[in-house]
């Protein structure tokens, strides 16, 4: 039974670590824009790439 | 557009959008501008890459969802139109989005849901984790002492989570029962309280049964319902907003020293000239003083043939004009513009839309007074049969716990949410939360002609008839014009071989001239080329005339929408009446009704004859849905039981109607129809659930055998139930013509 003096605040502590990164996720905008933000996540370059386009029409 | 912004003075604009343009530290200005054609990946990219490169502006950002960019700019290097013009030349269409219109608060409140869902959902977890060793303490041997440090536990996370997310539901109830009303709140809250407050007791008393996690699972459940239909609601109202934004084109005011400056349609007035270059429409209603070209009226007349105009002919806001530019005087006869009128018809036929009420609202009206009898006589009788106050507490408590809302909380927003993304996905959008109930009713369906059951653009129908060099010409000169006429023309002649012109130019109001190896060739109105002798064929015609030689006929007609027997047909079947009610002449109505097989028909309807004809139906017991995409519809849009809207329709008809389709097919109409019915009945399966649920775990509860364990099991798996059901209307789908005649 000792064991759980250690498992339940560990089990505490890292639900709450997943709660705080939801509510900082939510502060910083990152729900705004979920449709959009699914097609963000296939493009690659940086905004200052200016070859980004030649290197989006290249196949993989 | 490009054209005019050339010619605007960039100058003196910034203060036509003060107010609009947020001004931030370090010289930048902010603003939003709505790109309706943004609607992929691809889109955003070019649009971001695209607009930092233009100098000036040092940061866009797009949102998808909401199709809108966010631009800064440095100020006095970059203006509005400067951003509106960079955007234009990368393809896309975009207004300045007042900021007036979005709806911060509506945001915040669904960010504060969010939270609350994830802070009791963080709690519901743990409290629940802690509450199964309990339950499972009980066949083995957990002792007492392990038990009360559990239940401590659970009390610890377990009440500031339910002060946190509960209080949505605490502040409705209490500002219900400030204004002495009841609603579904009160019983909610009344359960999570006095189940909190009745478990922390037994904790401090070191009792066996505590309810810790029906209280925070409770509000889980209940917020997700709560934030799904917040979500609905808010994405109807961004659509709804969208539109108001689209109205707000800018207009070319030209100053009396003779400058041009863009600013804000809704700053025009009367005597204001205003210049209109060909392809953009007239911002206000007005009087030709300079210039002559053609302007089409299919918006406001269901006509699709354009109007010519030329000095002193009367315009109206919301046409196109086309082929020349024009300059115009704003008129002063406020009251009596077309849409003034149509404003006043609309605001009329709004007030027969009062008494409707939702399921829910009615649902909810019948179910507190219900809980808290029920709990209130559980205790009574409780104490009347000898029992102590504090075992007839806790059974009450039970009561309500069992009886709290959460399938069906939940049974119609996720129904609800599921239906709008459903429709969304056929290019179909939900404009007013309550659109899909209303549709689900209906049992007559009327429909306008123009652009609503044709695609409202002409097509030429005697082409085979044509010499083909005929018809490269005309295509050559046809495409050079916004003429609709003139580019059917272009569209037929497409593939073949365009011949070399010379100087094309366009007469406004006449048609397109060019050079051809040495003779004047014409595209246009039949007295312009010479052949005005011959029998007119009833619709719109454009004349082709090389030289001397005989002028070539181009015959037109506007076409059904390509499944519109089908949908007709299918509607039909469905047993749902259809009508058509249209502002066209008679004989081209009789000949549309007659292809659709639509026997109840009228024609020559003016906006306000409409309403009186729907209210005629309404009268007979029918629920309408009106389909129309005219100004002239609009009111009539209004007054239906429910309201349905092209895309391509004007701006105030789509801001008037329920639902918005794309595309060109009128399926989208069966479609909204039939995800309607199926959404509604998904309900009613969902409140079958939640009633059997309640008929079997009331009597349980009062009778005092319901423990937490069975109260969480109870509610989780009722929810579950409710939430699959739902799910079931996202794969039910592609043959739903066979699955209706089934």
């Amino acid at each position: 039974m000792t064991a759980l003096l250690l498992l339940i605040p560990v089990a505490l502590f890292l639900g709450g670590l997943g709660l705080v990164a939801f509510l900082w996720s939510l502060k910083s905008g990152q729900y705004d824009d979920l449709e959009g933000a699914s097609r963000r996540i296939l493009h690659d370059e940086s905004l200052d790439d200016e070859d980004e386009e030649d290197s989006q029409d290249r196949p993989l | 557009m490009t054209l005019s912004h050339a010619q605007t003075v960039l100058a003196q604009d910034a203060d036509s959008w003060a107010g609009q343009v947020r001004r931030t530290t370090g010289g930048l200005e902010e603003m939003e501008f709505l790109v309706p054609s943004m609607h992929c990946g691809g889109c955003m990219r070019t649009i971001e890459n695209g607009l930092v490169k233009v100098e000036g502006i040092k940061a866009a950002r797009t949102n998808l969802s909401v199709r809108r960019v966010a631009v800064s700019w440095e100020q006095g290097v970059q203006t509005v139109e400067g951003v509106q013009a960079a955007l234009e030349s990368l393809g896309f269409d975009a207004t300045p989005f007042d900021p007036r219109l979005a709806m911060g608060s509506e945001k915040a409140r669904s960010q504060q849901l969010l939270r609350a869902i994830a802070i009791s959902g963080f709690a519901a977890a743990n409290v629940m984790l802690l509450s199964v060793s309990v339950w499972a303490g009980f066949f083995s041997d957990m002792d007492t002492i392990t038990r009360d440090l559990f239940h401590w536990l659970s009390a610890l996370i377990a009440l500031p989570a339910v002060v946190y997310a509960g209080r949505p539901f605490f502040y409705s109830a209490a500002s219900a029962l400030k204004a002495r009303r009841m609603n579904m709140d009160v019983p909610i809250s009344l359960a999570v309280i006095l189940a909190s407050a009745a478990s922390l007791a037994e904790t401090i008393r070191g009792a066996e049964h505590v309810y810790f996690d029906a209280s925070v699972t409770l509000l889980f459940f209940l917020l997700i319902g709560r934030y799904l239909d917040m979500a609905m609601r808010g994405r109807a109202g961004e659509a709804a907003r969208n539109l108001l934004a689209l109205r707000a084109i800018a207009a070319t005011k030209i100053m009396a020293d003779g400058s041009r400056v863009s600013v804000p349609v809704d700053v025009l007035r009367p005597d204001d000239r205003v210049f209109v270059a060909p392809g953009m429409r007239i911002p206000a209603d007005g009087t030709v003083v300079e210039g002559a070209s053609d302007v089409d009226t299919s918006l406001l007349s269901g006509e699709s043939v354009p109007e010519q105009v030329t000095q002193h002919s009367q315009v109206f806001a919301g046409t196109l004009n086309l082929s020349g530019p024009l300059q115009i005087v704003v008129t002063a006869a406020k009251d009596d513009t077309v849409l003034s009128e149509i404003a006043r018809l609309m605001e009329a036929a709004e007030q027969g839309r009062a008494g409707f009420v939702r399921l829910a609202d009615r649902l909810s009206r019948v179910y507190a007074p219900v809980v808290h009898i029920l709990a209130g006589s559980t205790f009574l009788v409780w104490l009347l049969i000898g029992a102590g106050w504090h075992q007839a507490l806790m059974t009450a408590v039970a009561v309500l716990i069992i009886t709290c809302p959460c399938a069906l909380a939940l049974a119609v927003p996720v129904v609800q949410v599921v239906a709008s993304g459903r429709l969304l996905r056929h290019g179909i959008l939900l404009k007013s939360a309550d659109g899909l109930e209303r549709m689900a009713k209906v049992d007559c369906v009327v429909f306008d002609k123009t652009g609503t059951l044709t695609d409202g653009t002409a097509s030429l129908v005697n082409g085979d008839d044509i010499r083909p060099e005929d018809m490269a010409l005309a295509a050559a000169l046809g495409s050079q014009s916004h003429h609709p006429l003139a580019l059917a023309v272009a569209k037929a002649g497409a593939g073949l071989a365009h011949p070399e012109l010379g100087a094309v130019a366009e007469v406004p109001g006449f048609g397109m001239e060019a050079r051809l190896d040495g003779k004047t060739v014409r595209l246009g109105r039949r007295e312009w080329v010479g052949a005005s002798d011959v029998v007119d064929h009833g619709g719109p015609e454009l004349w082709l005339a090389v030289a001397d030689a005989a002028p070539v006929r181009f015959m037109f007609k506007d076409r059904l929408r390509k499944d519109a027997v089908e949908v007709v047909a299918h509607l039909q079947r469905l047993g749902i009446e259809t009508r058509l009610l249209s502002g066209d002449r008679k004989a081209a109505v009789e000949h549309v009704a007659s292809q659709l097989k639509i026997s109840d028909w009228r024609a020559e309807a003016r906006p306000q004859e409409k309403i009186e004809c729907l209210e005629n139906l309404k009268a007979q017991g029918r629920t309408i849905l009106m389909v129309g995409d005219g100004l002239n519809d609009a009111p009539a849009l209004r007054a239906a039981h429910v309201s349905m809207s092209p895309g391509s329709a004007a701006d105030i008809s789509q801001r008037a109607a329920d639902f918005v389709f794309q595309g060109d097919n009128l399926g989208p109409v069966a479609d909204g129809i039939w995800t309607a019915r199926r959404a509604r009945s998904l309900v009613f399966q969902n409140f079958g659930v939640a009633f059997t649920y309640n008929a079997v775990a009331i009597p349980l509860a009062a009778l005092g055998y319901v423990t937490p364990l069975i109260a969480a099991v109870a509610m989780s798996s009722s929810s579950l139930i409710v939430t699959v059901n739902a799910l079931r209307l996202r794969r039910s789908n592609k043959d739903m013509a066979k699955k209706d005649e089934a």
